[in-house]
């Protein structure tokens, strides 16, 4: 065995490794998915913008080397709907959590699904706040303690995947950072798809989620998702259940419909095509 | 077990499994144990040494069962370990 | 693109507001995302309707938070961009005004003041926002605010905008109250030469060399856009010149809150702006801008007409504050009048620069401007003084 550089050395930052996240943590895999996905399909790089938010996962843009920014609280799809918009030659990927997209972020998810702005979203759900300490959020299971919900979880957990189908996704997959292979084919296909993408992926946080819940390292969650996850594609999204004894996993929806970018150049060309006529 | 399991491939003779020879690098290993805990062929274990971090990397235990899948470095959270396939100069 | 329809060349009779769209597509801006808020609409109308003519893309997204989100990404792919919104909107964009000023994005934010606070009057005008404007995002930051008190000026101003934002790497404000926005006067186009643009500092570095952060003497560093292989980072962390993150040391946040700041003090001179009318055998000077600078104006020159030496100092720039001007007009004042549309808010500037000459204050809330018979009961007051 020889100590030597990693085959992905070259699509990740220099000086940025190691990353901040604990030990058991799902979101280097996620990382370690994203940049093999970039390799495998010969991307051209340069072109590749990743926008992430705020909390662990937020940190993700700093870690590839890509052009990338790390926005405010929640607004990584609408500063994203800006770059993509401004330059269409851009493949913009928005890499953020479950609370940054979905609570503080919400609005901004379900318009950009809506205007089927081709973004793709992958969120990293690890079903609570970890940076901030282990708050619950909108994809906390009913009755799961965090230091939020010390008597247990009152709330229901959003289902991530038909609020994106229902939202106006082109296409709609949730796996968990168990499944590499078929995450990474996922990241590759979105990547060569237009429209608004969402891949959730389900991802251990044994440090601050865990451990409150009878989960207390990498290991064990991820013997959880092992366990629990039945891969059901092309199934009903609405039915994609999330328990402690079953994570329904899979490609829920793959369409195809008029992305915002192209009926945008086509109403462009159509104004000045108008206004050359008047003349 | 599932039928497309133990029925075997027709091509099954031609095909030669791939060696794998994995690597480490030790200083980034956070010692998740993904690696070890999720190999098919049980290639690796938990070292004694303490790395940088002051965790036991992982180190290889059976290489010549490796068969290159490189679930380990898909796996990995932290770029720590990766696999290629095996030098064969000397005859494999 | 359709060279001619980018500059409308030519007298114009024209709303405030579609002047100040006009200016920004004569400006190079070909962005729009935005908001509809009552009394700034008629921009983002105006632009639907042109960017689409000259290539430009304007979209209207789902709050103000997003809009300016929006606006800061459009500008990192090299698009000039903007915004336009009224005090409820302008709260909501706080958030990201402080992204645009920690990552230095060139951005144009364009709030036509009505009266607030909270959804106050929508359809009447205010100059409310200006302390909002200076101070409304977290933490410590020097901006760069305009303000328009003609219809003329609502086209100047937003080029100017423009330019400053491109020059100095930080969103710049167009303020105007509800009156300009809405005011329909004469303006003049010039034509498409006559019309000054600043771009950006480009890197003069090849892409690996490439430090993102790292400024050029003038305190500001030169801007790649996003696709062009220069792969960089940018973050709303305290990050070092390499752009990375370092929330963990003083240096860090010394060095580069230092430089924000510093980066429009220490260019103060080229920036700031007033107009001085009357004012050199002036005894009371009335400090105005905005629409309150017409009725002053019209004071003035009635005060002129009684017999009282009356100037007028019009504030172009609200953002540095033209204090230094102030200081030393002060000193050959025996008061000086400080009409304005709120409870008090540029006075407490002007109190400051202005020691120990006397400043009568005159706020006014509600529908109307100053009357100019308000304005001149003032100036008698203070050439009392």
């Amino acid at each position: 065995m020889s100590e030597d550089s990693h085959p992905f050395e070259r699509f990740l930052r220099d000086g940025m490794m190691p990353h901040i996240w604990c030990e058991g943590c799902g979101n280097g895999i996620i990382l370690n998915c994203f940049v093999r996905a970039l390799k495998d399909i010969e991307i051209d790089v340069n072109k590749v913008v990743v926008v992430s938010g705020i909390g662990c996962i937020g940190r993700l843009s700093g870690y590839t080397n890509t052009d990338s920014y790390h926005t405010t609280h929640g607004r990584a799809i609408a500063f994203a709907t800006g770059a993509k918009l401004a330059n269409p030659e851009l493949k913009t990927v928005v890499i953020s959590g479950d609370g940054d997209l979905f609570a503080i972020g919400g609005n901004h998810f379900i318009h950009a699904a809506r205007r089927n702005v081709d973004i793709q979203v992958i969120c990293a759900n690890n079903f609570n706040y970890g940076m901030t300490g282990g708050q619950y959020g909108p994809t906390t299971p009913l009755k799961a303690w965090t230091t939020t919900t010390p008597y247990g979880n009152i709330e229901h957990p959003f289902n991530l995947v038909h609020l994106a189908a229902a939202s106006g996704a082109v296409y709609v997959a949730r796996w968990t950072t168990l499944h590499v292979r078929r995450l990474t084919e996922s990241i590759k296909k979105v990547l060569q798809k237009e429209g608004f993408s969402f891949i959730e992926v389900i991802t251990p946080c044994p440090e601050i989620y865990g451990r409150r819940n009878k989960m207390a390292t990498g290991i064990e969650m991820m013997n959880w998702f092992k366990t629990a996850a039945e891969i059901r594609n092309a199934s009903d999204p609405a039915e994609a259940e999330i328990s402690p004894e079953k994570i329904v996993v899979g490609e829920f929806i793959d369409a195809e419909k008029p992305t915002y970018d192209h009926l945008l150049r086509e109403m462009m060309k159509q104004v000045q095509e108008r206004i050359r006529g008047e003349k | 077990m599932p039928l497309r399991l133990w029925r075997k491939p027709l091509d099954s003779e031609k095909i030669k499994i791939p060696e794998g020879e994995v690597h480490v690098l030790k200083d980034r290993c956070k010692g998740c144990g993904f690696c070890i805990e999720f190999c098919p062929k049980e290639v690796l274990e938990q070292s004694e040494e303490f790395n940088i971090k002051g965790v036991h990397p992982p180190q290889v235990k059976e290489e010549t069962v490796c068969i290159l899948c490189s679930f380990c470095e898909a796996v990995c959270p932290d770029f720590a370990i990766f696999s290629v396939k095996k030098d064969c100069k000397g005859g494999c | 693109m359709t060279q001619e329809r980018t500059v409308l060349t030519g007298k114009h009779f024209m709303q405030g507001d579609i002047a100040c769209a006009e200016g920004a597509i004569a400006a190079g801006c070909r962005f729009f995302a935005g908001y509809p808020i009552t009394p700034a609409t008629e921009i983002a109308e105006r632009m639907a309707r042109r960017l689409p003519e000259v290539d430009g893309v304007y979209v209207q997204m789902e709050d103000e938070l997003g809009s300016m989100a929006a606006v800061i990404g459009a500008s990192y792919a090299g698009v000039k961009s903007m915004t336009a919104t009224s005090g409820p909107g302008f709260s909501l964009m706080q958030e990201n005004i402080g992204l645009a000023v920690m990552t230095e994005t060139p951005c144009v934010v364009v709030n036509i003041m009505r009266g607030g606070p909270s959804t106050g009057q929508p359809t009447k005008p205010g100059q409310q926002d200006v302390m909002q404007a200076r101070w409304g995002s977290h933490g410590d930051y020097e901006i760069i605010a305009l303000a328009p008190s003609s219809v003329q000026e609502m086209f100047d101003l937003t080029i100017e905008a423009f330019n400053l934002s491109e020059i100095y790497r930080v969103p710049v404000f167009v303020l105007a109250d509800e009156i300009v926005g809405h005011m329909w006067e004469r303006v003049t186009i010039p034509s498409e030469n006559a019309i000054k643009r600043v771009n950006r500092k480009r890197p003069r570095t090849l892409p690996e060399k490439y430090v993102p952060f790292l400024p050029d003497r003038d305190l500001v560093p030169p801007m790649a856009s996003f696709g062009e292989g220069y792969r960089f980072y940018a973050t709303g962390l305290t990050h070092d010149e390499t752009g990375h993150p370092r929330t963990d040391t003083a240096k860090a946040q010394q060095e580069l809150v230092q430089r924000l700041c510093d980066k429009i003090r220490k260019n103060r001179e080229k920036i700031v702006r007033v107009s001085a009318n009357m004012l050199e055998d002036a005894e009371v000077m009335v400090v105005a801008y905005g629409t309150t600078s017409r009725s002053a104006m019209s004071a003035v020159r009635e005060a002129r007409e009684k017999g009282f030496k009356a100037g007028l100092l019009r504030l172009i720039t609200l953002w540095p504050f033209p204090d230094k001007e102030i200081a030393e007009l002060a000193k050959r004042v025996r008061a000086i009048v400080v009409p304005e549309m709120n409870c008090g808010q540029i006075v407490r500037e002007v109190e400051r620069a202005a020691k120990e000459t006397s400043v009568i204050f005159m706020p006014k809330l509600g529908e109307e401007p100053h009357r100019p018979v308000e304005i001149l009961d003032a100036i008698q007051r203070g050439s009392y003084k």
